[in-house]
C-alpha cells in the first residue's frame, strides 16, 4: 500500500480507484533485491486481491534444457518466477495475456498491466485501461487492487494529441504485408514518445497479430501506452472519436523514404547468410503457429539454421492439442515457453546474423545478446529458415 | 534553488552531470555503478557516491529494480536530480528504503536550475532545498 500512495504522490493523483486484474513483470530476474522484494511480500503474508497473470520470466520452466548460460542465474530466475505464484498470481509467464481468453479485459475495464507491448494493446486494441505500470508498482497494485486515478485511468487523458497520418506515396500492397507493421511502429515510437497518438491511413479491421506487432515496436521505440489506430481500435472508428472532438496537437506524416531508413536501421535489408531465425515476439498467437506450420508446408529447416519459436505455454497447450505444434517440431523448429530468446541465453549462436519478424526484437536484442539483426516478413523468415539464407519477397519493391 | 522531492532523503556529493537522459535497465551496471549504454556520451562514468543529474530517465520499467538492486550492492548514486518526475526511479527509491533502510533522495527541478548545476559541483540536497556549489 505503501508504494501505491507514493506513485499517487509522484503522480499527484488525488484519489485510488479499483481494479479489475494485473499483469505483473515483477518476476523477470534484476538482481538480488528483485528476489528480496518478493521475499518480503511472502513473508508478509501478502497475496494478489484481483486476477493477476504473470510476464515473462528469465527461464522455461517446461524446457529447462534449452538454458545455455549460468546455471546458477538460472536457479534466481526460477526461483523468482516461483515465488511469485506464491502470492496466487497465475503461472501464465508470457508478454501476450491478452491471447488468453480469460485474461482479456474489455472496453473500459481498469487494470494495471506491466510489459510495455502488452500496456499498449490492452489500452489500444481492447480499450482497457492502464498505465505504465511495472517493476514493483504493478504487483503492489495487484495486491492492494487500487491504482492512482491518473493519465490512462482517465477519459481526457486518453485523448489522441498527435495525428500521424500514413503518407500518399505507401503503396497499398505493402498495407497487406506483415513486414510494414514493426517498421512502421518503430517510425510511430520515435514520433510519438509518450504522447497518446492517432494513426490515420491503415485500411480498416488491421488484424489483432498485425495490431501486436505495430504497438509492441512502437512502445520499444517511444514509451508508447496509447496507440489510437483509426477504423481499427475501439475508441477510434473516427479520427474525431480519437481526438474526442478536440483539434490535434501536433500533425505529422510517416513518407515511404522514413519507412525505408528505418527498415534499413534494423536488417530489413540484410542479406546473405543466417544462423538463427527467432520469431514469436511478442509470443506467438495460436493463429500465427498455425500460420508457420502452414508456411512450412513439408519442408525443413535448414541444417545450418535454428529456427526458435516463442509462445505462452497455454498457447502451445492449444496448438498441442490441434496438432500445430507436432508439425512445428517435425520440420525442425524449436518451441520455447515462459521466457524470450533476448532477455535469456536461449540461441545456438546468439551473435547471428539472427533473422526476426519482430520490430521489438530487432531493436533490443543487439544490446541485450549482441545479436547481428536481420528484419524479414513472417513469410520471408520462414524462407529464410528454410534456404539457410535471406529470402526476399517483393513487398517492399526495389529502392 | 527548490525543486519536488519524489524520493525522500538526505544527501551532500559531487555532482555527476549526463548529457543526455538514461535507462538504468541497460543503461547502468549495478553490480559496478557504471554507465553501460554505449551511445551515451557519459559511457564508462561511475555514477556511485554521486549526485547523479540528468534531464529526464527513460526506457524499461525495470529501471526501478536497476536501482534498488544497485543500493543493496552498495553502487547507487547519493542522489539523483532529475529535470522531469519519474514514477519508475521513485518506485526503486521507494523499495530500496523498504528492504534496506536507504534513502536514495530524487529532486525534480525547473530546467534552468538543473541546467545550472556543473559536473563536480557540491551539491546538498537537505531539509531547507538544495544548493549547489
Amino acid at each position: 500500500m505503501r508504494l501505491v500512495v507514493r506513485a499517487a504522490d509522484v503522480l499527484e493523483a488525488e484519489r485510488l480507484i479499483p481494479i479489475r486484474a494485473a499483469h505483473v513483470d515483477s518476476c523477470l530476474y534484476h538482481g538480488q533485491a528483485t528476489l528480496d522484494f518478493v521475499d518480503r511480500l511472502v513473508d508478509g503474508g501478502a497475496a494478489v486481491r484481483v486476477p493477476t497473470t504473470l510476464n515473462v520470466g528469465a527461464v522455461d520452466l517446461l524446457h529447462p534444457e534449452l538454458w545455455r548460460g549460468d546455471p546458477d542465474l538460472a536457479e534466481r530466475g526460477r526461483l523468482l518466477m516461483e515465488r511469485y505464484r506464491a502470492l496466487g498470481c497465475r503461472p501464465t509467464y508470457t508478454c501476450a495475456p491478452y491471447q488468453l481468453a480469460e485474461s482479456r479485459p474489455g472496453l473500459g475495464d481498469q487494470v494495471a498491466w506491466g510489459e510495455s507491448n502488452a500496456i499498449v494493446f490492452a489500452n489500444s486494441v481492447l480499450g482497457a485501461r492502464t498505465n505504465r505500470y511495472g517493476d514493483f508498482l504493478d504487483i503492489a497494485a495487484a495486491v492492494v487492487g487500487l491504482v492512482p486515478d491518473a493519465g490512462l485511468h482517465r477519459t481526457e487523458e486518453r485523448r489522441a494529441r498527435l495525428v500521424i497520418r500514413l503518407g500518399n506515396d505507401v503503396p497499398p500492397a505493402l498495407l497487406d504485408d506483415d513486414g510494414l507493421y514493426p517498421v512502421l511502429g518503430i517510425v510511430v515510437g520515435r514520433v510519438a514518445g509518450g504522447r497518446v497518438a492517432a494513426l490515420d491511413g491503415l485500411p480498416p479491421g488491421v488484424t489483432e497479430d498485425r495490431l501486436k506487432a505495430l504497438g509492441a515496436a512502437a512502445a520499444s521505440s517511444g514509451a508508447v501506452a496509447l496507440l489510437h489506430v483509426i477504423g481499427s481500435t475501439p475508441e477510434a472508428p473516427t479520427l474525431a472519436a480519437a481526438l474526442q472532438d478536440a483539434d490535434p496537437v501536433d500533425e505529422r506524416t510517416v513518407d515511404m523514404a522514413t519507412l525505408r531508413a528505418v527498415r534499413a536501421e534494423l536488417g530489413g535489408e540484410g542479406e546473405g547468410r543466417i544462423v538463427a531465425v527467432s520469431l514469436g515476439t511478442p509470443h506467438a498467437s495460436a493463429a500465427e503457429l498455425t500460420h508457420i506450420a502452414g508456411l512450412l508446408g513439408g519442408q525443413r529447416v535448414g541444417d545450418e539454421v535454428e529456427l526458435l519459436i516463442s509462445t505462452a505455454r497455454d498457447t502451445l497447450a492449444q496448438v498441442e492439442a490441434t496438432g500445430v505444434a507436432e508439425r512445428l517440431r517435425r520440420a525442425g523448429a524449436e518451441l520455447l515457453v515462459d521466457t524470450c530468446s533476448y532477455i535469456a541465453p536461449i540461441l545456438r549462436a546468439p551473435r547471428g546474423p539472427v533473422m526476426t519478424d519482430s520490430g521489438k526484437w530487432a531493436y533490443y536484442a543487439p544490446g541485450n545478446i549482441g545479436a547481428q539483426v536481420v528484419l524479414g516478413s513472417l513469410a520471408e523468415c520462414v524462407a529464410s529458415a528454410v534456404a539457410g539464407h535471406v529470402v526476399r519477397d517483393a513487398s517492399w519493391g526495389t529502392a | 534553488m527548490s525543486g519536488r522531492l519524489i524520493a525522500p532523503g538526505r544527501a551532500r556529493a559531487p555532482a555527476l552531470v549526463l548529457d543526455e537522459p538514461l535507462s538504468l535497465w541497460g543503461g547502468l551496471d549495478p553490480a559496478t555503478g557504471r554507465v553501460i549504454e554505449l551511445r551515451h556520451p557519459q559511457h564508462g562514468a561511475t555514477v556511485s557516491g554521486r549526485v547523479l543529474v540528468l534531464p529526464a530517465a527513460r526506457g524499461s520499467s525495470s529501471s526501478a529494480s536497476v536501482l534498488a538492486e544497485a543500493v543493496r550492492a552498495g553502487t547507487a548514486p547519493a542522489a539523483i536530480v532529475l529535470g522531469e518526475p519519474d514514477l519508475i526511479l521513485a518506485l526503486g527509491a521507494a523499495v530500496a528504503e523498504e528492504l534496506y533502510g536507504i534513502q536514495i533522495p530524487i529532486l525534480v527541478l525547473p530546467a534552468n536550475d538543473l541546467a545550472a548545476i556543473r559536473d563536480g559541483a557540491a551539491v546538498d540536497i537537505g531539509s531547507e532545498g538544495v544548493s549547489a556549489v
